[in-house]
């Protein structure tokens, strides 16, 4: 069955929002239950990990013991990749050290076990059953599209954590995406890092980082980029007519959820996935290619 | 520069090493980490650079340097690395212990954390837009990525609501404690 414990992140209602509304449009569409954690908090993101150790071990905890004493037996679906790292290194450091989640229960005043399994929705969409309930629903085909599959770092990386085999082309995400009929291409910077919030704090920096993944994406002859993170969308999204007009290049590389192109072939309008939304314009590129197929109704 | 001890920076070496799970004659530098990391060309100090101050003691350095704030923890390095060295978890201990006498060569960053933390010290939750309006205030950006706001007022991506954990007393408690923990590292 379907039924998962499910943590959304903070990020999901603000700059993730359109993650968020096509997850639950999917999720309606092919009977996928998740179960929102009762008052969960903030992972702690990149900035609990840089101030200290037991900060970043604290936040994620309290939201693994809630789920247990709430949600007992259910793993849980995390889709922000930075969400999805910090519930998992907690449930790692907590596993692997009776002394750490010792520690843990005395700062969070709760007691964790962490026996959930922390999964990413592309986990939980490549399951056997995820995938044929995504084949069942995605009637309308986008045919002729050309994606490049962008995981960023932290749904692949440290291998030590994740334990995915290929951390430098993963194949996850092809396998889910190509449900919706798109074609996925072969490209390089599948694993590269967005800069993360170094786009906020250090971005003369971190700029590069963002150019480098469009224009490795357009040489391998890609149409559009497929994210699965909201702050690797927004990163890419918003960035890209700045970097056009700073950097003179020019980009026309729509950047989508993996989710709202499911959605769009399991039926979905452009507003129901946010198209609208998006900074760089992401409307025409999806309507083309339904029309060209002729899977627009 | 001012330096410190040398004494006290091979120590120091020592303590980041240790605290990481890092034993630092496995790096024989052969620089897989500073080819593959993003940030490098930004960096004062090469990853592979960073590990080899720590072999020589020079603790000192690397706490003082732009590198350890520019890395981005994408943990490409340590993923690549022939032999496991866990590269972030030493930069993280070299922050912690940079912290510790209140050095941050790279204050935007510095304030990045901060800012963030403390608003999820009193809300339970990241607020974006608080987030980005008291970084942009405090660190003298005032109007950095200002042009995409009308954009997402326009599309209700962000809005002047707070959303706040209901429990917000307990998650403060905890980071308190956490802090404490964290001083005693």
């Amino acid at each position: 069955m379907l039924r998962y414990a499910y943590y959304p992140g903070c990020s999901m209602d603000t700059t993730g929002v359109t993650y968020r509304i096509s997850i639950e449009y999917l999720a309606k569409k092919i009977g996928l239950e998740l179960m929102e954690i009762p008052d969960w908090n903030c992972c702690g993101a990149s900035s609990a990990h840089a101030k200290g150790k037991w900060q970043a071990l604290a936040l994620p905890a309290r939201n693994l013991a809630i789920a247990e004493k709430r949600l007992p037996g259910l793993d849980i679906c995390v889709p922000c990749a930075a969400c999805y790292a910090r519930l998992l290194a907690a449930t790692v450091a907590i596993r692997e050290s009776a002394e750490t989640r010792s520690r843990i229960e005395e700062i969070t005043g709760v007691t964790v076990k962490a026996n959930a399994n922390i999964l990413t929705l592309m986990d939980v969409l490549g399951t056997e059953e995820g995938m044929a309930a995504c084949a069942a629903a995605a009637t309308r085909k986008l045919t002729g599209l050309k994606v490049a599959c962008y995981y960023g770092c932290l749904t692949s990386r440290p291998q030590a954590i994740t334990g995915i085999e290929n951390i430098e082309s993963p194949e996850l995400m092809e396998k889910i995406v190509s449900l919706s009929g798109v074609e996925c291409v072969d490209w390089d910077f599948k694993t590269e890092c967005c800069g993360g919030s170094h786009q906020v704090d250090a971005p003369t920096a971190a700029r590069p980082l963002v150019e480098r993944i469009f224009r490795n994406a357009k040489s391998n002859g890609a149409q559009a980029i497929v994210t699965a993170c909201p702050m690797c969308h927004l990163n890419l999204d918003m960035r890209e007519e700045e970097i056009n007009r700073k950097m003179g290049t020019a980009y026309d590389i729509p950047v989508y959820q993996f989710t709202q192109l499911l959605a769009v072939a399991m039926g979905a309008s452009a507003k129901e996935v946010g198209l609208q939304k998006h900074f760089y314009p992401a409307f025409k590129r999806l309507d083309r290619t339904l029309r060209k197929a002729g899977t627009l109704q | 520069m001012a330096q410190l001890q040398f004494d006290n920076s091979a120590v120091l070496a020592e303590k980041i090493a240790a605290d990481a799970g890092v034993t630092l004659s496995d790096c024989y530098q052969c620089g897989k980490c500073s080819a593959g990391c993003p940030m490098s060309a930004s960096m004062d100090i090469q990853p592979r650079q960073a590990v080899r101050l720590l072999q020589l003691g020079m603790a000192d350095e690397l706490i003082r340097s732009r590198m350890i704030w520019l890395c981005a923890s994408c943990h490409m390095c340590v993923d690549r690395c022939p032999n496991d060295v866990d590269l972030p978890a030493l930069i993280e201990n070299a922050r912690y212990q940079a912290q510790r006498i209140k050095l941050c060569a790279v204050p935007e960053v510095g304030k990045f954390n901060d800012i963030f933390m403390e608003n999820v010290k009193n809300f339970g939750k990241s607020q974006e837009v608080i987030l980005e309006g008291a970084y942009n205030l405090l660190s003298g950006n005032l109007l950095q990525d200002m042009g995409s706001v009308p954009h997402m007022l326009r599309h209700g991506i962000i809005g002047p609501e707070i959303r706040a954990v209901r429990e917000r007393e307990h998650v403060r408690r905890m980071l308190t404690e956490a802090e404490r923990e964290d001083e005693g590292c």
